[in-house]
């Protein structure tokens, strides 16, 4: 490593540790996704995360955040978001305010000089007042390279937000620091770690992306995704778990207009938990389907198939055993 | 190890992968970072930094096993290799060894000296496939296959008894290294040249004469032409604006002015956001277009992919919606369906302008930009230039892309002349880059 790099972090020891960390917090990773991570972390590069909605893309800088203790800041993108409102705003309110009171005071002020020029010199001594860091609001971006220890900065839905925008956030991206007119360059002292996430809604430009590491997280493998409902639904019994976790999977492999992410599977185990159901059988998914798919035509295109992706997710095992007979785990 | 990483990057840049100096510094950081010990380690790592999207980031996983299955033998060498490089010339195996080191069945031994043959033949400048041969037999030479040539030509020419048999040896042994020059060479080219070659096929595609392509640079054509479409749609699809004067936008206003002591100087209007362009394009689908017609078509089906409100409309003599074949059909299909409907029949421009006034002639507005596709031969009817002039009058502007160029304007049953005037732009529309160049225009006067 460089030694010119000054990441302001202890360096991460290895990737299994990143994915040990934030296994400790309850995300569960991927190898490429602690890659993805170790490397930002060590070369102090933003990362962009491309993926369907609900993969875990935010989660994953709450996460980060969460296992490191460190702030996050989030910045979520709309069109229309302008400087004003990721960067700073002056208080304008206070501002006006303070100039009342100044008002009145204005003669004692200049009150003994003579001419113009003392009392013009006297007056611009109190505008340096009103455009410094007191009557600075600042929004997320000033806020994170403010951050003493550092901090996570999520910049959510980046795709969302103008051309303008983005062309904006490469100075804070390459060399984390932004510019304040009236008061000057801010520099970070200890550069936030950067996540940025899109929905592909427009394509990014190249000078963006060029800046970030890029990371492309799609739907989790049974095998993840089960452990991920796991870490978040601690309670689920493992048969219950299996079955509905190759439920979900063999739905995402219909033809639907919008295939169920994590979050849908998730929120899916918290309302089979909260109905106090041990094991899927075809009434019960029919009733809860909404809680999975959103859209009117998936639910009436996945009813159809109900009957066998039940028998496939609750058939037998390898082991030869069936659903019924399965020995409760706890 | 640096070379390796170069090299690297220049195989993902001929393969259409941008990587920029930046993130070449960037990957080697990460190298260093992690080190070239774990492979997966190196190709994820790899990937994220000098992949940008999913497209690139597939041919950089391709590349990576190319190209580092190869240097897997010169990463075990990583030390003597470099120590090596300067005085390779040196180092190389006099021709007495190449006999034995084959005999030896040593595989690392052999895949060294091959990979040190390989750069010294300077393998990575390969471009085309017609160079593999050539490289594999500089391999070859650079690694002492003379002396292996000269020892065959000896017991060939022998007269003891054991010749026969060792020639027979040395000529196995010859095909065996011929062979695995070969595959080295093939595996430089996958790597080095592939990307390249399919780039200079490409350029040549998109300045061939439209009517002159083949059935080949059809299917080359489909890609590029999928491609334009791509990078139009990205270019035009953001939203356009217009300043809107007369409705102040307060609060940016004071935020401008802050450093002006709030006193508005610079006053900022809100922004009314524009339209999406709205296009009506029409295809002539005729025979005496026929040699254009896929081509015409498939530019319709892309446009209709890239701009989301367009109407599409055919004719030969009557003019129809084709909005539902191009939507429902993937291209070829499209293509035969649209011409068993509507194709090939004697042109009549004058009967498809009624077709359009009579059941189309409301989706044409002031916000709308007709594109004709076609070459304006009408058989001698009557075309109607003054229905064409309606159309004109009503809509923003009309363009039109025409396959003939403008010495043919107006011979023989070329009705352009008439329509000329009306037209506010008609471009000759030839090759594949007059095409980009046309379309971008359309899409770039709603700037």
């Amino acid at each position: 490593m460089a030694k010119d790099i000054s990441t302001g972090y202890e360096p991460l020891s290895s990737i299994d540790a990143v994915t040990a960390g934030l296994a400790t917090v309850g995300y569960i990773s991927t190898r490429e996704i602690s890659t993805a991570v170790f490397l930002a972390h060590g070369l102090r590069k933003p990362i962009l995360i491309e993926g369907p909605a609900g993969v875990g893309k935010t989660d994953l800088a709450q996460s980060l955040a969460k296992w490191l203790s460190l702030p996050v800041l989030r910045l979520q993108c709309y069109e229309g978001l302008d400087e004003g409102k990721a960067l700073y705003e002056w208080k304008y309110g206070k501002q006006l305010l303070y100039t009342q009171i100044l008002k009145e005071k204005l003669n004692e002020l200049i009150g003994s000089a003579d001419n113009l020029s003392t009392s013009l010199g006297k007056l611009a001594s109190f505008e340096d007042l009103f455009f410094s860091e007191q009557f600075l609001e600042s929004r997320p971006l000033l806020t994170a390279m403010q951050q003493p220890a550092g901090s996570v900065l999520l910049i959510d839905e980046i795709d969302k937000s103008d051309e303008e925008f983005e062309a904006f956030l490469l100075e804070v991206l390459s060399d984390y620091q932004v510019t304040v007119p009236e008061i000057g360059t801010i520099r970070a002292n200890v550069p936030p770690l950067v996540i940025l996430t899109s929905n592909n809604v427009r394509e990014l430009g190249d000078a963006l992306k060029r800046r970030c590491l890029h990371l492309h997280i799609g739907f989790p493998d049974a095998a993840r995704e089960r452990m991920i409902v796991q870490a978040r639904v601690p309670d689920v019994s493992d048969i219950l778990l299996k079955q509905l976790v190759s439920f979900v999977q063999g739905v995402r492999e219909a033809d639907v207009k919008k295939r169920p992410s994590i979050s849908e599977t998730v929120d899916w185990a918290r309302t089979l938990l909260l109905m106090h159901t041990t094991a899927l059988d075809e009434e019960f998914v029919r009733t809860t389907l909404n809680v999975l798919l959103k859209h009117e035509s998936d639910i009436a295109a996945v009813s159809k198939e109900v009957p066998r992706l039940v028998r496939e997710a609750t058939g037998p095992d390898k082991a030869g055993r069936t659903a019924s007979g399965y020995p409760e785990l706890g | 190890m640096e070379r390796t990483l170069t090299n690297f990057i220049r195989a993902l840049r001929s393969s259409e992968v941008r990587v920029s100096t930046g993130e070449a510094l960037d990957a080697t950081r990460a190298v260093a970072l992690i080190g070239y010990g774990d492979r997966s380690l190196l190709k994820d790592s790899l990937g994220c930094v000098l992949a940008k999207s999913d497209q690139e980031k597939q041919v950089h996983d391709r590349l990576f096993d190319l190209y580092f299955s190869h240097s897997e033998s010169q990463a075990d060498n990583a030390a003597s290799a470099t120590g090596n490089e300067a005085e390779d010339g040196a180092s190389q195996p006099p021709p007495g060894d190449l006999v034995e080191l084959l005999q030896s069945g040593d595989e690392s031994a052999i895949s060294t000296a091959m990979e040190r043959a390989a750069e010294a033949a300077g393998i990575d400048d390969i471009r085309f496939s017609t160079q593999v041969a050539y490289y594999a037999q500089q391999i070859i030479k650079q690694m002492g296959g003379e002396g292996l040539q000269q020892r065959l030509l000896e017991a060939l020419q022998g007269r003891e008894p054991g010749d026969e048999a060792e020639a027979q040896d040395l000529i196995d042994l010859r095909r065996d290294l011929t062979m695995r020059a070969r595959e080295r060479a093939e595996r430089a080219f996958d790597v080095f040249g592939a990307g390249e070659t399919q780039q200079f096929r490409d350029d040549f595609a998109a300045e061939k004469r439209l009517n002159a392509l083949d059935r080949y640079d059809m299917e080359r054509m489909k890609g590029l032409i999928a491609k334009i479409a791509k990078r139009l749609a990205v270019k035009h699809s953001r939203r356009r604006r217009k300043r809107n004067r007369g409705q102040l936008d307060v609060r940016r206003t004071m935020r401008a002015n802050a450093g002006l002591d709030g006193v508005p100087f610079n006053v900022i209007w809100r922004q009314k956001k524009k339209d999406r362009p709205k296009i009506v394009a029409i295809c002539d689908v005729s025979g005496s277009v026929a040699q254009y017609v896929r081509f015409l078509l498939l530019l319709l089906y892309s446009l209709a992919d890239a701009v989301p409100d367009i109407h599409a409309f055919a004719f030969s003599h009557r003019l129809k919606p084709v909005d539902d074949i191009l939507a429902d059909n993937e291209f070829e299909a499209a293509m035969a369906k649209i011409i068993r409907e509507l194709g090939m029949g004697s042109t009549d421009y004058g009967q498809a302008w009624s077709d359009l006034k009579v059941e189309h002639e409301s989706i044409i507005d002031r916000r709308t930009t007709v594109i004709v596709l076609g070459d304006g031969r009408s058989n001698y009817g009557d075309p109607r230039a003054d229905l064409f002039r309606d159309f004109a009058q009503r809509a923003k502007s009309m363009i039109w892309l025409n396959p003939e160029g403008r010495s043919q304007w107006g011979t023989g049953d070329s009705a352009i002349p008439r329509y000329l005037p009306f037209c506010t732009q008609m471009s000759h529309v030839a090759t594949l880059k007059d095409l980009e160049r046309a379309v971008d225009e359309v899409l770039s006067a709603y700037g």
